[in-house]
Order: C-alpha cells, then structure tokens, then sequence
C-alpha cells in the first residue's frame, strides 16, 4: 500500500456498470516527508476520503475490487484508509 | 518476496471494514547488503512485527492470504521476521 493525498475528484457518465455509485477520485502517491512521488493516478473510493486528505491506497487489481466490495471489477487502485498520523521512528 | 526495515507504523480511524484491527506498518526494502533501497510501502503485518525489525514481506493479493477467510483489501504484508541473513560474494567482488 501507499500513502497518497487526494489532489481532485472525477465525474464519469458513461462508465463500466461496476462503477455504478462508485465514488472516483484523483491521488497523488507521496513519500514520508508529504512529497509527490510519480504520477497522480485515479483510485475509487470506499471509505468517504475528500480533497486534501491524506488516505491509504492499495494498488492491485483484486484488492481495489474487493475494497469496492465488487469482485471481478475492472479497477485497479481503491482507497481504503483515512490516516489520522504516520510515525516514523527511524 | 523481499527483505525490509520496519520503520514506523500508521494510524488509522477510518478504513475499510476488513481492515480493522490489522496493523498497518511502514516498510523501507533493503538490499543484500542490507541498506535501503527502493520506495518505502505500507504493508499488513501477519506475525507481529514491530518498528527497527527486519522482516520479509510479500507483493500483491497473496498478502491478504494469512487473514484468510477475511478478504483484506491488501497488496503489500508482512509474512516473517529476519533473524539474519548471510551473503556470500564471489572472491575478488
């Protein structure tokens, strides 16, 4: 899993009928110190994250389609965690 | 698989349901030579490892394997700690 901040949503009409209500949204992985590492990437949303926070994503197909709580869903990033605080003692 | 330094643990309050009640602990990979190499992760923890522990960990959905019949919505844990390990170089490397 990777830590990420959620930089923007998305809206998409026509889409896969997995998708349907799911919530889509726009993160940014970042490192410890809260830098951007590699490019923003779309993760769908099952623990009601907003802009701005930071959030916990996996990136693996059947872990986002079980996070969706959808098996065999086309996707393949889901946020599943707030987090609250990091604490790196090393 | 590959080998990690614990380095630090994340907190959490709102997360997937079947999350719950897993640690959650932040990763730096190591190389043979033991220093850090490679982007730090998050992973699960399946046998109690803590921050300053070597520890080796497992890539993708089979690291929801250990919580099994639970589903966790995982690609990164950690499957056992290190108690050491040995490299041996060609002479003249």
């Amino acid at each position: 899993m990777q830590l990420a901040r959620v930089v923007g949503t998305v809206v998409s009409t026509q889409k896969h009928a997995a998708f349907s209500g799911a919530k889509l949204l726009l993160v940014q992985p970042i490192a410890l110190d809260d830098t951007a590492r590699g490019t923003a990437l779309l993760a769908v949303d099952s623990v009601g994250a907003g802009v701005n926070e930071k959030v916990l994503i996996v990136m693996e197909g059947r872990a986002a389609g079980e996070a969706l709580g959808r098996k065999g869903a086309p996707v393949d990033a889901a946020i599943v965690g707030i987090v609250d605080h990091v604490d790196v003692r090393e | 698989m590959q080998i990690a330094r614990v380095i630090g643990d994340v907190v959490t309050t709102v997360k997937d349901a079947n999350l719950s009640g897993i640690k959650l602990l932040v990763l730096q990979p190591l190389d043979p030579d033991g220093n850090a190499t490679g982007r730090t992760l998050v992973a699960v923890d399946a046998v109690g490892a803590g921050v300053g522990e070597t520890v080796f960990f497992v890539r993708g959905k089979e690291a929801s394997f250990p919580f099994h019949p639970i589903e966790v919505p995982a690609d990164a844990g950690i499957v056992g700690i290190v108690d050491h390990w040995d490299v041996e170089k060609p002479a003249g490397l």
